[in-house]
């Protein structure tokens, strides 16, 4: 089988790749909704929650690391958390002088900083894990579960369909470019904004390709009578087990936050 | 509504103008009987996908269109429903034509505007991938598909909808050998009245006994196959070449 670079799923026979995409797609959400409404500084639950998490992908069958690494992508989001390291009041840790200001950086800010930094890499690390053990279809039939409107879901589906189609036809377009970019000098290249010119033009082509396929898109989705009407089938039914892991997971998750709220 | 079971397809002076100015088609006429196969070759830019696309009303121009007895022509949505139930048209490209997540939704995409109940789709399904020798596929995302099974499977999500007549535009562009051989054996399988639009002439000469040449938006020639495949001048005429 051909797996794009772009496809997050990794097959595999685990219990999280058996689990119905409905319960864990709303898992997911009501983890992340745990780790944001545990509050600032309650170590002893984000250490929990790491651990919940991490032993989550490691059923997965995925390797402890797997989601670890790839959660940082999201972390120089988490950056914009960087202001409330100086404008929390408290004790003063360390100052800055910029100019003629100087910042002082205080520990409730610092543990502000810390805390929103480690919740978002959890709550990426739920995501990687959602994404790498569910296939796509299958979560969008989790989110019509949820009553996403159907257009929506519709249009996610779409996407996702000519995200690798277009990707593909960028890739080729650069090739086509990089195979005429030679020199018997082996230098040129000729100027920047020359060079930036090209990649705008690259860039239109493919807003103009994509454009037309669109077009043509439609007129096979009219031909086989699309009405401007999404039309889906109706969900199977949850079977007891997997309405037990769900109502069990979101007990758990439920007191993990209580916990988190009332005890630190 | 004019009944005109006879013939499958009754084009009568067909012209089609796209909104930029360009003549795409000057007054086709064509009939085609039911269960009859018939090619229609011509070079880049004759009108051939153009004309397809009246098949079931995706496009309208000036002059008479029916089908399945059926005037396609200025008809109403119900009408046009119908029409389009009864005509498979397989587009050039199956990454225009599989546009659903998975293999399954898009071969369902069909009965499911049919209004079909859930039961009737799944068998439908299962039929139409059975035929294309695809039935392991259902649950399988188009991008990881070969060219050769996106296009069986484009076959198929036509198929479900059980139409009468198939029409397919460059069924065999893009195929290795042996993915074409296989695609031409399906073919030659299904019982449908078949409009093949294509370039090539060898898997004209297996399957259709009917060719008709357009060029330039016009119908030049319409005859059998064999003798048009002879007249080396004909084909040269139009920018074509003898298998």
């Amino acid at each position: 089988m051909h797996f794009h670079f772009l496809d997050t799923y990794r097959p595999g026979e685990s219990v999280l790749h058996a689990l119905d995409s409905r319960v864990k797609f709303i898992l997911t959400v009501a983890f992340i909704l745990a780790v944001a409404l545990t509050p600032t500084g309650a170590w002893p639950v984000y250490v929990l929650l790491l651990a919940l998490v991490v032993a989550a992908v490691v059923a997965a069958e995925l390797g402890v690391t797997y989601a670890l690494k790839r959660a940082l992508v999201a972390l120089p989001f988490a950056l914009a958390a960087l202001p409330s390291l100086f404008t929390l009041p408290g004790t003063g840790l360390f100052s800055l002088p910029i100019g003629p200001w100087t910042l002082t950086a205080t520990q409730p800010g610092l543990q502000r900083l810390l805390s929103v930094m480690l919740k978002s890499w959890i709550s990426m690390q739920a995501a990687v894990l959602l994404t790498a053990t569910t296939q796509f279809p299958d979560l969008l039939v989790a989110m019509r579960s949820i009553r996403v409107p159907r257009l929506l879901v519709a249009i996610f589906g779409l996407m996702w369909r000519y995200l690798f189609v277009l990707v593909d036809e960028a890739i080729r377009l650069m090739r086509a470019r990089d195979a005429r970019s030679g020199s018997p000098t082996g230098r040129g290249g000729r100027t920047a904004w020359w060079r930036a010119r090209v990649t705008g033009g690259m860039a239109g082509n493919l807003f103009l390709r994509g454009y037309e396929r669109g077009e043509r898109i439609y007129a096979a989705m009219a031909a086989r009578g699309y009405d401007g009407e999404v039309r889906t089938f109706p969900l199977p039914p949850l079977d007891t087990v997997q309405v037990l892991v769900l109502i069990g997971g979101l007990f758990s998750l439920g007191v993990l936050t209580l916990l988190g709220i009332w005890v630190w | 509504m004019v009944e005109t079971d006879a013939h499958e397809v009754l084009i009568e002076n067909l012209t089609f103008r796209y909104p930029d100015g360009h003549v795409a088609l000057q007054g086709v006429s064509l009939q085609v009987a039911r269960g009859e196969r018939i090619a229609l070759v011509g070079p880049n830019g004759a009108g051939k996908s153009t004309l397809m696309l009246h098949l079931n009303g995706i496009l309208h121009g000036d002059g008479k269109v029916c089908v399945a007895g059926l005037d396609v022509s200025g008809a109403s949505d119900g009408v046009l429903r119908r029409v389009r139930a009864a005509v498979g048209l397989v587009f050039q490209n199956p990454d225009d034509q599989l546009f659903s997540p998975t293999v399954f939704d898009d071969v369902a995409f069909g009965p499911l505007y049919m209004e079909l109940p859930p039961d009737e789709v799944h068998q439908r399904v299962a039929r139409a991938l059975a035929w294309v020798g695809m039935e392991a596929y259902a649950r399988r995302v188009s991008h990881h598909l070969s060219t050769g099974e996106k296009k069986r499977i484009a076959i198929a999500t036509v198929l479900s909808m059980d139409p009468r007549l198939l029409a397919l535009d460059e069924p065999s562009a893009g195929l290795d050998p042996r993915a074409r051989r296989s695609l031409i054996e399906l073919l030659s399988t299904l019982p449908q009245t078949l409009i093949i639009s294509t370039h090539d002439l060898r898997l004209v000469q297996e399957l259709c006994p009917r060719t008709a040449i357009l060029d330039t938006g016009r119908l030049v020639v319409d005859g059998s196959t064999e003798g048009i495949l002879a007249d080396e001048a004909l084909l040269r005429a139009h920018g074509l070449e003898r298998p």
